[in-house]
């Protein structure tokens, strides 16, 4: 089924939502195939690994606490507010397989932080809210950027990638929702 | 034909790098480098600490000093001060850098761009937002 089969744009953007959450499972289930990543890597290379994952965990915890700020505001209305919880859904999908890999590799994962700072007194209307995760969402994708080839792992490169991909869609559907051009470059950085 | 290629290769060495050294002195863009500093907004911000350390008055800060900041034992043995010469060099290359850090991040390849950020920096310590 296309994207033009569905009766309105907002089904349709579900619709989509949740398949993307298809293919991050199936990547997910790759990642977490475990005994080609732990065959793969193995002493410093894999303590390296294991820092990368730690640190994008660290920041996906955040990203789940910020937007669990914005659904709690009183200021996202639907659709958005289903939007914010579906983005917020693929950041625990993403927390969670981060997390089981550290483990996987012989390390501890980071815990979540007991308390995040947030600009929330600048967070007035649903706008403010939205600008504030879209400039996280593009954040998690130079962040990604940034550590897709430091991996020592391939698979684990291609799993981070994989994440990378959902980041910009969310930073995309956040721009739209704003108003803005969804992609206004043809290469991140 | 082998001393040929060296030579060529020497030469080609020298010349790329007096290039980098005329880039690196180029005097950074604040207002670029704000641009640039989206890329830092998964895990910085300038009041508060994140997934990092906080920004305001990084400029002239003793590398591992934001208080309340967990940093990794790497960066807490760096001894480091961030000035322009030590962040430049930090953000070509974390990991190389201060290996062991948790700033998993490949860096800022463009020497241009790494003045700009460092100059965003520079101004942005000074401004309200950091007072």
């Amino acid at each position: 089924m296309s994207f033009f089969d569905y009766p309105n744009v907002v089904v349709a953007r579900r619709a989509m939502l949740v398949r993307s959450g298809a293919v991050l499972s199936g990547a997910a289930v790759a990642l977490l195939a475990g005994r080609d990543v732990l065959a793969a890597t193995a002493g410093d290379a894999a303590a390296g690994d294991i820092r990368i994952l730690n640190t994008a965990l660290g920041a996906e915890y955040e990203a789940i606490a910020a937007y669990q700020v914005g659904a709690e505001s009183g200021l996202l209305q639907k659709p958005v507010l289903d939007l914010a919880v579906t983005f917020q859904g693929h950041h625990k999908e993403h927390a969670d397989v981060l997390a089981k890999t550290v483990q996987k590799l012989g390390g501890t994962p980071v815990a979540a932080k007991a308390k995040y700072d947030f600009p929330v007194a600048t967070l007035k209307t649903q706008a403010d809210v939205l600008n504030f995760a879209a400039t996280l969402e593009k954040g998690a994708v130079s962040a990604y950027l940034g550590a897709v080839p430091l991996f020592a792992n391939r698979d684990l490169a291609k799993a981070g990638a994989s994440i990378l991909g959902d980041e910009a869609m969310h930073w995309a559907i956040l721009r739209q929702a704003l108003g803005m051009p969804p992609v206004p470059v043809a290469f991140m950085s | 034909m082998v001393r040929r290629n060296a030579r060529l290769a020497a030469w080609t060495a020298i010349a790329a790098s007096a290039c980098t050294v005329a880039i690196a002195a180029t005097p950074g863009d604040a207002k670029r480098g704000a641009e640039i500093y989206t890329r830092c907004q998964a895990c910085h911000a300038l009041e508060y600490n994140r997934t990092g350390p906080k920004h305001c008055g990084v400029v002239g800060r003793k590398s591992g000093s934001v208080p309340g900041f967990d940093y990794s034992p790497a960066m807490k043995r760096a001894k480091l001060t961030w000035d322009p010469k030590t962040l430049d060099r930090f953000l070509a290359d974390p990991p190389k850098t201060v290996p062991g850090t948790t700033m998993t991040y490949a860096g800022v390849p463009d020497p241009q761009e790494r003045a700009d950020l460092i100059a965003y920096l520079r101004e942005a310590g000074a401004s309200g937002a950091c007072r």
